[in-house]
């Protein structure tokens, strides 16, 4: 069964078509990435999803479930979770604070998720009184996936994690993201430009081009195409 | 970290004398009088001219000397620790918020403390309630509200006319006019959802112009600008305040003598509950998910619907709960005057009670205070300057907001601590946000 399934979707911003019928599939355990260049329309899908901006046409379903009409906070609630673009933490919350509003959406008692996202980025235990704003870049990553987490989703949206990261932040949160997914059975899609990485950490992936799905494929098989290896690994 | 460079600070300093002298020659220097033949003369005031550009010069050349040693100070700073005035402010938080209450507690039994100050006491205490309640849509929902005076309105007009029409009482009206109010708070939410900053801003001073306007032409019910009077006085809990002191009366079942003052007492401490309430409610709702929500809201909007908050929701919420406390105030404000007409619902209201939430630093409880006292206390203060008031206060504004850009108490305390309670400073956090 797949868990997510986009179909033939369009969507856009104003006159702008961002998706032209983009069909893709995510499967219960897998890790899928989505690589494509600056304004191929990445981050539109993983909007698109969460339905905003709501599809033009096409069909999003979710656990068997047709989400794409639903409202934004109704598909939240339905077992996945986002760490938008550019993290987006609150910052003059303090990062318990930010972590409780995560799980809010939920309804559970928040204190054995608050205890798993600490066990997973010990750093944000430590900061855990300091406001957001305050974080490091690597921090406030941690933070926004750390707050995803915690309505214990079943699907994890994370988009471009690496973005403006050192090299050694985002091995460790490539990392994490391998861990969660071996050990406690998490999907994930990934959205990145950091095509090398995400094809290594990804079971299938995905190019976009212009809001167009052009290739598909194993993690290894794209990162052996000489197109990818072109055009998004800078042809070495 | 930019210093003080002397050569930039000495050329603005003489580019702000060019633009006072070019300013000020012909406006201070040049002056005609009339002679004593009845003809008109220009008479020159040279040495005035040179002294306002004097002081143009001087005020200039000490503000880039001020500002360079703040930054040179903030430069310093360390980051993992509040500011020198964070913690001031944190200490000043911890013992100001319980000896205000004592003694606005004690206030009517302090000894000097007669009609005057107890009215002057209400008077501040309705503004820290008002302020209090927009503090909840502007500071903690981050909603920018300039037509909070609309609610205060519908609660005083509530009051007014479930009195006047059908004879209910304050106690079964207080929560009417509450009721009323978060209706119109949920009214004006919906056409706003979409909107932020500005356009928000844009929305809800016309909302309030609107109220003001239909209250004062829709004759036939409110009595449009005579007015409603003779509203019902507030009676302490089914006995009335009477001068003649029977049986039936406050004075009569106490076995007091008789006094205007009691009633006076009693509207202190009934805004004085009111208020409290406020601030109660206020604070509890910041520690349950919804304040939470709230602040969320305010932070980043699209971070919060990406988390399944319901913003439609959560903006209402605000709207109604800010606007409930206003309806409350707003009856308060009718029992008390006894007469109530649209000319004390104007735009100066919104202003003044949002200047008091800016000024007092957004989504602080005590600051909130804190800046109510000195505004209304200020304008009692200043009016012996008469028209010069708005001047000094419209300075003393700017100074505060040159001085602490995000108001006097402008950290916010964590509401989940863990251990120990720390403060964050506003200085640490990037300026402009929500």
């Amino acid at each position: 069964m797949t868990m997510l399934h986009l179909d033939n979707v369009t969507a856009g911003y104003g006159a702008v078509q961002a998706l032209k019928g983009v069909t893709i599939e995510v499967h219960p355990g897998e890790i899928v990435t989505l690589i494509g260049a600056n304004g191929a329309g990445k981050s539109t899908l993983l909007m698109t999803l969460c339905g905003d901006p709501r599809a033009r046409s096409g069909r999003i379903s979710f656990e068997g479930r047709d989400i794409t009409q639903m409202p934004t906070h109704e598909i939240m609630q339905l077992g996945l979770a986002q760490a938008p673009e550019g993290r987006r933490i609150f910052p003059r919350m303090t990062v318990r604070e930010n972590l409780l509003i995560g799980a809010q959406v939920a309804g559970h008692d928040p204190g054995p998720e608050l205890e798993r996202v600490f066990a997973i980025f010990p750093r944000l235990h430590e900061r855990q009184a300091q406001r957001g704003g305050t974080l490091s870049g690597g921090e406030q990553q941690m933070l926004a996936i750390g707050r995803a987490l915690m309505s214990r989703p079943r699907l994890l949206l994370l988009d471009e994690p690496s973005l403006g990261l050192a090299p050694l932040i985002v091995r460790m949160i490539f990392d994490t993201i391998r861990r969660l997914n071996a050990e406690e059975g998490l999907t994930v899609l990934l959205v990145e430009q950091n095509a090398n990485q995400a094809l290594r950490l990804a079971h299938r992936g995905y190019v976009l081009v212009t809001g167009q799905i052009t290739m598909a494929g194993t993690g290894a098989e794209l990162l052996a195409r000489p197109e990818v290896r072109e055009a998004y690994l800078g042809g070495h | 970290m930019r210093g003080l460079d002397p050569q930039a600070a000495l050329k603005d300093m003489l580019l702000a004398g060019l633009v006072a002298l070019g300013l000020f020659a012909p406006l201070v220097g040049l002056r005609t009088d009339v002679a004593p033949t009845g003809a008109l003369f220009i008479r020159t005031r040279w040495t005035d001219v040179a002294i306002i550009v004097g002081l143009v010069m001087a005020g200039r050349l000490a503000m880039h000397i001020f500002l360079a040693r703040r930054e040179a100070r903030a430069a310093m700073a360390d980051l993992s620790k509040p500011g020198r005035f964070a913690t001031q402010a944190a200490w000043l938080a911890r013992i100001l918020g319980p000896v205000l209450l004592g003694v606005a507690l004690l206030l009517p039994a302090i000894p000097g403390v007669g009609r005057y100050e107890l009215d002057l006491g209400i008077l501040v205490l309705t503004y820290i309630m008002l302020g209090w309640g927009l503090n909840i849509v502007v500071g903690l929902a981050g909603l920018l509200d300039l037509g909070y005076v609309a609610f205060y309105a519908v609660g005083a007009y509530s009051y007014a006319l479930l009195a006047q029409y059908f004879g209910f009482s304050f106690w079964l009206c207080l929560p009417l006019a509450g009721i009323l109010s978060a209706f119109w708070g949920i009214l004006l939410g919906f056409p706003v959802l979409r909107l932020r900053g500005d356009y928000l801003a844009i929305v809800t001073l016309a909302f309030g112009e609107i109220i003001r306007i239909v209250l004062l032409n829709w004759v036939s019910l409110t009595g449009g600008s005579n007015g409603i009077s003779g509203i019902p006085r507030p009676s302490f809990f089914g006995l009335p305040f009477s001068m003649e002191g029977g049986p039936g009366t406050f004075a009569g079942f106490f076995g007091i003598e008789p006094s205007p003052v009691h009633r006076v007492i009693f509207l202190y401490y009934l805004i004085l509950a009111l208020a409290m309430l406020t601030n109660w409610v206020s604070v509890r709702l910041r520690r349950q998910p919804l304040g939470r929500a709230w602040e969320a809201m305010r932070e980043d909007e699209i971070a919060c619907r990406s988390l399944g908050i319901n913003i439609r929701n959560t903006k209402l919420s605000a709207f109604m709960i800010g606007a409930m406390f206003g309806g409350f105030a707003g009856a308060f404000f009718a029992t008390r005057q006894g007469f109530i007409s649209p000319e004390s619902f104007t735009f100066i209201e919104s202003a003044i009670i949002l200047a008091i939430v800016v000024l007092g630093g957004l989504g602080s409880q005590i600051g909130v205070a804190i800046a109510a006292i000195v505004m209304i206390g200020g304008f009692e203060l200043f009016r012996d300057l008469e028209e010069w008031r708005m001047l000094v206060f419209g300075a003393a504004m700017v100074l505060i907001m040159v001085w602490r850009p995000r108001g006097l108490v402008g950290s916010r305390q964590p509401t989940v601590v863990l251990r120990e309670r720390r403060r964050i400073g506003s200085e640490h956090v990037a300026e402009g946000r929500g």
